[in-house]
């Protein structure tokens, strides 16, 4: 039997705001443990929260851009559960009634454009980070990082393949960086999602039974988790086998899953609306602000990169995918560099060294200006493209104007029309047979004196310029 | 001197007839004497409380602006958080805890130049009404030392009755100012929701918890409120607005008030000398001008139950955090994460916080939820219409504050039920998030005191406090003989 795969996603990103959610401490990756804490957000006895606003904004912001409708009487509640790296020994997120509800997605998969379904968008505070000591035989909690700022993203089960669950994130991830709402760096952890699977047997209507998988680190850990799972699931189905609902641990250094809790011990969190604050009252007015603020988002920028400047689309949805790349290649271009050449360098080399040096993608050292600037060196005729990549590979070791790294490598090519017929001359001399086959028709000849001429330039020779000379000297010869 | 109400001392040390440091000396010495009878302080500052008195003398006498109670010596009910002095909510959960922050209250108390005695007594987190859950001592009531001072703030009471501070603050989650400003003679008041800071507060109940005086003059408990009364911005559930000086309001003028009488409290279940001296004192509003006629809150006798729903499933999450990971108590033996946290918890916390974490973990739990804590939710908000559509009709209301007067130790801890009735004239105002005073109205054939209730509209502390005060001057009150 032919099963069909049916996955939701949980994401979870870290807002970007100045400080924590409910205290003032700063909201900053890092630092010694427990440094950027107070008595709030260590939970101690006595303290209260009090709501951040810009959370309130980002959050909305987030669900504007997600096409979600916004709950205009939202309130706060607190699940209940023990661990050392809560200390408030529950945390403030919200229930019943999410920030955002109902909005969407659309993905681009294959070419085709697909609708996935957002079920809501909540606020709620980060946990702590607990660091076992093996050692030691002990537990460190550090709670710098309790109190930052997440919403948590939650999908309709609309995605079917970890191909289609893929695109959603990195989708999701660019919406996130465009609403500039969260920096959304998973190796630090701003960006982390659970991933619910289920298998259903082609044509049929009901779902299957999910697992849920935690602990997914990477968008590569989260795709290789589904494959996993949408394999373990269809063993066990085809063996006549049935699926238990349950939580699953992904092991990305195994490759594989384990189980966490079954549902039988699924945790009772005990819900209900933190009586610590108010209710948030969203006026229309609030809404309108917020959305004046949404930037062009990557759906509209990929249509405008594809008219204006005539990109296939498949170029246009690349550039479009970081805000960073998209606004690098847009001040590039608004230098009056050709958006061609512009979008062919960030696809190829740029790309390519962001990849190898393993930057995020749009971190690119230099500045558009030194971008366009190469890219003019290769326009005037000054360097080729071939010395053009060994421009960009010193651009990206030290900062230097590319005219200066042509010069202090000597890449500029021989354009001067009298340099160049003495060496063309030179050639023609030595090679008196190519002359011959060459009249007789032989092609080959014309790449040969050609690579000559080359030779004799130390490969600096303009190769349009000498082509022409060349040819012109043979028909005299 | 340690019988001077705390507007008297204000006005003394103003006139420079007293020193902070005389009457700091003399409560130290009235602890010194009768203390060990009275047992109402967990923690007693004498060397702080000096080194304060001093100050506030040179400020004096260097001529410095000082605050509205300069000199004014005070204790805090040991649930509110004081800067480098243990605050242990009388808990063994926090035998050693000292917060690195003050409460609103007691920042707002350093601001008007109080001088810190110590910190008083209280049930165990604020849960019990006779103080005897206490991890540390059985205060006594100092008008019967075979009774109880009430609770859950009975040191706060006690430590006033027995003039061991001029005045003190306790908190209110359910009667737990005025059940034991009533059995110990005090005048106390719970204010409206939201105009006292909780924060720095350990929280009981978030929803229903308040912090308010209990002093020993209506005058005192209006001056004290006016110095902690205000929006807090730390505090998200305190209300933005501005209030007028409530010492000030006091005219003692009661022309034309119009009283309502609950019969819901008038009738089975309150003894006799209660009922007695509240009609007394309803007939001496009426020979001031007032009137009073009897009315019904039909819904209030759900309160109780509703009040012990909200109450323990807010405090079954508000308590979670005593885990023995960051401070406090720690069982000294435990075998892996869970087993440490069980461990300190059945160790930590007394039978009575454990009967209510458990009662709120249930109302809470999958399933029960709608059936209890939704439930009861409900309840409260027909309750806030009950009194709603009472102050239609009424200023304020008068009710006893307790169904009799002091009990004896022992006499409920057996059963949990008979304890918690003892609320049931209290708990529905802070269902409804009432302001509400309580003064002693008369005393029981043993010279008990039996304490009058005056329930206000939300913000109606200037009406209740001048109802309270032109009654007061109609009883002769009692010191107890210590």
């Amino acid at each position: 039997m032919n099963y069909e795969t049916v996955i939701g996603l949980e994401v979870h990103a870290e807002l970007k705001t100045n400080t924590k959610i409910y205290c003032g401490c700063i909201n900053e990756f890092g630092g010694e443990p427990n440094t950027h804490t107070c008595p709030i957000c260590s939970g101690m006895p006595g303290t209260l929260p009090v709501l951040n606003k810009r959370v309130v904004d980002f959050a909305i912001k987030a669900g504007l851009a997600m096409n979600c409708s916004i709950t205009q009487y939202s309130k706060q509640d607190r699940k209940n559960y023990f661990y050392p790296d809560l200390p408030k020994a529950y945390q403030i997120s919200q229930f019943d009634l999410p920030l955002c509800q109902n909005g969407y997605v659309d993905i681009v998969v294959n070419g085709e454009t697909k609708r996935i379904g957002i079920t809501r968008i909540h606020i709620e505070e980060d946990a702590g980070k607990l660091v076992h000591d093996d050692y030691a035989n002990c537990s460190i909690a550090d709670y710098n990082r309790c109190g930052v700022p997440l919403i948590e993203i939650v999908s309709e089960p609309d995605l079917r393949s970890p191909e289609e669950a893929h695109v959603f994130l990195e989708t999701l991830k660019t919406i996130l960086e465009y609403t500039e709402v969260s920096d959304c760096k998973m190796q630090e952890g701003s960006l982390r999602c659970d991933v619910n699977l289920s298998l259903r047997p082609e044509g049929q209507k009901e779902f299957g039974t999910r697992c849920e998988m935690k602990n997914i680190n990477s968008f590569r850990a989260a795709v290789r988790s589904m494959e996993y799972e949408q394999k373990r699931q269809t063993e066990v189905l085809s063996n006549g086998g049935i699926i238990n609902q349950e939580t699953r641990r992904w092991d990305d250094v195994k490759g594989e899953s384990i189980v966490m809790r079954t549902k039988e011990d699924a945790q009772d969190y005990r819900y209900f609306p933190e009586p610590d604050l108010l209710p948030m009252i969203i006026s229309d007015e609030w809404i309108e602000e917020i959305r004046s603020t949404i930037p062009e988002l990557p759906e509209q920028r990929k249509s405008r990169y594809i008219s204006e400047f005539g990109l296939p689309e498949y170029d246009a949805f690349l550039l479009t995918s970081s805000k960073k790349t998209a606004d690098y290649f847009d001040e590039t271009v608004s230098l009056g560099a050709s958006p061609k050449a512009v979008s062919n360098w960030m696809m190829g080399d740029i790309a390519k060294f962001i990849n190898d040096k393993e930057l995020e993608a749009g971190d690119i050292p230099f500045a558009p200006a030194q971008l366009k600037a190469l890219i003019d060196l290769i326009e005037k005729g000054t360097i080729s493209n071939s010395a053009a990549k060994k421009v960009l590979a010193e651009m990206f070791a030290q900062p230097e104007e590319p005219e200066k790294i042509v010069e202090r490598l000597g890449l500029s090519q021989v354009s001067d029309e009298g340099a160049l017929m003495a060496m063309v001359q030179e050639v023609l001399a030595q090679n008196p047979q190519s002359i011959v086959d060459y009249k007789a028709g032989k092609d080959r000849a014309l790449g040969f004196l050609m690579g000559q001429i080359m030779r004799v330039s130390k490969g600096k020779a303009n190769p349009q310029v000498i082509n022409q000379m060349l040819k012109e000297a043979l028909d005299k010869a | 001197m340690h019988t001077l109400t705390a507007h008297e001392i204000r006005d003394r040390i103003k006139n420079k007839e007293l020193s902070s440091v005389e009457i700091t000396k003399a409560y130290l010495d009235r602890i010194e004497k009768v203390e060990d009878k009275v047992e109402s302080y967990v923690t007693v500052l004498q060397e702080e409380a000096m080194q304060s008195a001093e100050a506030i003398d040179k400020k004096i006498a260097a001529g410095e602006e000082v605050g509205a109670l300069a000199g004014v010596p005070v204790a805090l009910k040991d649930n509110l958080c004081t800067k480098d002095v243990l605050t242990t909510c009388s808990s063994k959960m926090l035998y050693n805890f000292r917060p690195p922050y003050d409460s609103t209250v007691a920042k707002k108390l350093k601001d008007a130049d109080t001088v810190l005695l110590g910190k008083v007594n209280m049930d165990e987190f604020a849960m019990g009404s006779s103080t005897e859950t206490s991890y540390f001592k059985k205060t006594k009531n100092p008008y019967d030392l075979s009774k109880v001072p009430g609770g859950s703030s009975g040191g706060s009471a006690a430590c006033v009755a027995a003039d061991e501070a001029t005045f003190t603050l306790g908190s209110d989650t359910g009667g737990s100012i005025r059940q034991p400003a009533s059995l110990c003679g005090c005048v106390g008041m719970k204010p409206t929701y939201g105009t006292v800071s909780r924060f720095g507060l350990v929280a009981f109940a978030s929803s229903l918890d308040q912090i308010g005086p209990l002093a020993k003059d209506v005058q005192d408990c209006a001056l004290i409120y006016d110095q902690i009364v205000g929006y807090d911005p730390m505090d998200s559930t305190s209300v933005n607005r501005e209030y007028a000086s409530f010492e000030k309001a006091l005219t003692g003028d009661v022309k034309g008030l119009k009283i309502g009488m609950p019969a819901e409290y008038m009738g089975e279940g309150i003894s006799a000398p209660v009922q007695k001296a509240v009609l007394a004192a309803l007939e001496s509003f009426k020979a001031m001008g007032a009137s009073y006629e009897e009315m019904h809150l039909p819904l209030n006798e759900y309160a109780l139950p509703a009040y012990y729903m909200i109450s323990s499933a807010e405090a079954s999450s508000n308590l979670a955090r005593f885990d023995g990971v960051k401070y406090g108590f720690r069982a000294e033996k435990f075998e892996d994460l869970v087993d440490l946290y069980a461990q300190t918890r059945s160790e930590g916390f007394g039978a009575e916080v454990k009967r209510r974490i458990m009662i709120g973990t249930y109302a809470l739990s999958s399933g029960y939820y709608d059936a209890y804590y939704k439930k009861a939710q409900q309840v409260r908000t027909m309750i806030m219409q009950d009194f709603d559509k009472a102050f239609e009709k009424y200023d304020v209301l008068v009710t006893p504050t307790t169904p009799t007067t002091a009990f004896g130790f022992g006499e409920k801890t057996d059963d949990p039920l008979q304890m918690y009735m003892a609320d049931i004239c209290t708990v529905s105002v802070n269902i409804g998030g009432l302001p509400a005073v309580v003064l002693p109205c008369g005393y029981d054939e043993n010279g008990l005191p039996i304490g009058l209730q005056i329930i206000g509209k939300p913000f109606g502390e200037a009406a209740i406090l001048n109802a309270a005060y032109a009654l007061e001057k109609t009883i002769t009150k009692i010191k107890p003989a210590l």
